[in-house]
């Protein structure tokens, strides 16, 4: 066991790492449900991994290079940008990711 | 529903247009799916599309088997123009700007689009009801889930709306669906079909695959859609691909591989019947029947959910509130991420970034992630020994039959669990194939068959042979 307890204050702790906003209420039910996700996957703690190799990605590929040529659709371009929440134009509006204080 | 092939000879013998089959699927969508609930959005343009095609042929040109074909697309694999969902509020009104390579491969092949398919959030879910559209029901029997993540995909062809669907499969949301449903689902090998334009779950264990009535009309879109991709890294020069036309539906020598793991308490009992009875067949016809051992598959569900959650929480982090559709402004730029993502995702979406958030953090990466990266190595191996002594490994795909709407969706283990067959061929990547075999308690049942990776071809000679003798 590498976990016993998940408290309120762990999930306030992920939820503010995970970016998301999540009330006192869901607070008390993600610290149940995570919990037991976390006592369930706590078994892998029994296998012996000494010495072997991380499997991030099944398929072994070499690094994948292309040629550095711009190959822009401004079509595509243009559909994505519509995308955008808040814009002006061509200009994409987001608020101050700094603010005077800091 | 008559399969692809039957429908594509019809449309080359002009016995039938391609506007009179997408016609008669619509009326049949407009009839049954507010019942089902399979497709969330048709297109308004198939019939075009369809006359288009019609034209062509007339015109004497030599087209694709898919050509005039319906097909459905589950709502996380981008269409250009089309709005995409992936089944959750945050990508309300977003629209694909491009289309997926698989979109691009089946549009280039004549096959006609039709609409957008039901899913669980993000493709988080085994039933289809975590929804943000509501949940999809089982042809079969109305009170029950069709599996899932794809579950529209599955009903989409179960109630014989198209031919074929396609889904994406990451701990086995194409095959126990299909299983649920009673029809078939494919888990291409990893790197076989192209995941540019395809929403990320667990980037190194997605793939799409298709739902079919028959094993040869998922070898004939696969046939369309695999292959390697200059805008998907890991998809995979294919060193042979297999023409349907050449399957051979045989299995005298073949060796059947049953894991002793699997075979265990858990087990529905008479899913359990079928299985055996399927295996007797298999033998009484020449197959080779022997036991193997995956003794770490028993650590799969466990190593899934640590490796999965935590490249969800790094593939969700794009959802801002600014590039993508819901947004919610805050007083600063830290709380509009936070109420976009607070609102916008659903409560399954936001557990799994959390626990990935919780796995990768200071401190626990290397007591979970690590772990579960060396596990996941252990559970390969497993399956590459298995693989050197049998040609396919057999399974039943889900634990259990569709069961009750609602009746697991409060209890994430026990839905988790229903995925304990299928998670291991995403962990390994390797190609498995859910096929129909018979009925439980009056509904169906789903056979698995995994293979070596990029030997898709014995699964299909096999399936096919047990397709033909059922």
């Amino acid at each position: 066991m590498i976990f016993p307890m998940f408290t309120t204050e762990d999930v306030k702790k992920i939820a503010k790492l995970s970016r998301l906003h999540i009330t006192e209420e869901e607070t008390e039910q993600y610290r149940e449900k995570l919990g037991s996700i976390l006592e369930y996957v706590d078994q892998l703690q029994e296998v012996d991994t000494m010495g072997v190799p991380e499997l991030q990605h099944a398929v072994a590929v070499e690094n994948v290079f292309r040629s550095d040529e711009p190959s822009i659709d401004l079509d595509e371009r243009a559909r994505a940008m519509e995308m955008f929440s808040a814009r002006k134009g061509d200009l994409l509006e987001v608020q101050a990711v700094f603010s005077k204080d800091e | 529903m008559k399969t692809i092939r039957e429908l594509s000879k019809a449309l080359q013998e002009r016995t039938l247009t391609s506007e009179e089959l997408v016609r008669s699927c619509l009326k049949k969508i407009e009839e049954e799916n507010e019942a089902l609930n399979a497709f969330i959005w048709v297109s308004g343009t198939a019939i075009d599309e369809a006359k288009e095609i019609d034209l062509r042929r007339e015109a004497g040109e030599e087209l694709s088997v898919l050509a005039g074909i319906p097909i459905a697309v589950k709502d996380n694999i981008l269409v250009q123009g089309w709005e995409i969902t992936a089944g959750s509020q945050i990508l309300e009104n977003h629209k694909g700007a491009y289309d997926a390579t698989v979109i691009e491969r089946l549009k280039n092949a004549g096959a006609i689009l039709i609409g957008r398919t039901n899913m669980d959030e993000f493709a988080m879910g085994s039933s289809t009801e975590t929804s943000h559209y509501g949940s999809t029901k089982n042809p079969h029997d109305r009170t029950k889930v069709p599996g899932g993540s794809s579950g529209g995909s599955a009903v989409a062809v179960a109630a014989g709306f198209v031919p074929c669907a396609l889904g994406s499969d990451t701990g086995g949301s194409v095959r126990q669906p299909a299983s649920l449903c009673g029809v078939v689902g494919l888990k291409p090998t990893y790197g076989r079909v192209s995941r540019y334009g395809l929403i990320p779950m667990a980037s190194s264990l997605d793939q799409i695959g298709p739902f079919t009535n028959t094993i040869e009309d998922a070898a004939l879109v696969m046939e369309v859609i695999e292959g390697k991709d200059e805008n998907d890294a890991t998809s995979i020069e294919l060193a042979s691909t297999t023409a349907p036309e050449l399957i051979e539906p045989d299995v005298k020598g073949l060796r059947i591989g049953l894991p002793k793991e699997y075979f265990v308490e858990g087990m529905d009992e008479e899913i359990r019947m079928r299985i055996d009875e399927a295996v007797k067949k298999f033998e009484a016809a020449g197959a080779i029947i022997k036991e193997v051992s995956l003794p770490h598959a028993k650590y799969a569900l466990a190593a899934y959910y640590i490796v999965a959650p935590s490249e969800i929480t790094s593939n969700l982090g794009r959802f801002d509130g600014l590039r993508y559709g819901y947004h919610s402004q805050g007083s600063n730029l830290l709380d509009t991420y936070e109420r976009t993502r607070g609102e916008g995702f659903g409560p399954e979406v936001k557990r799994r970034i959390m626990l990935g958030s919780y796995t990768l953090s200071a401190g626990y990466y290397d007591a979970y992630y690590k772990k579960a990266l060396q596990v996941r190595s252990l559970i390969k191996q497993d399956f590459d020994e298995a693989l050197k002594e049998v040609d396919v490994i057999l399974t039943p795909t889900s634990p259990s039959v569709a069961w009750d709407l609602g009746a697991k969706f409060d209890d994430p283990i026990t839905m988790y669990l229903s995925d304990i067959y299928t998670i291991t061929a995403n962990l390994a990547a390797i190609p498995a194939i859910s096929i129909p075999c018979g009925t439980a308690h009056g509904l169906p049942v789903g056979l698995q068959l995994m293979g070596k990776a990029f030997d898709e071809h014995m699964l299909y000679r096999a399936g096919m042979w047990f397709e033909k003798n059922t």
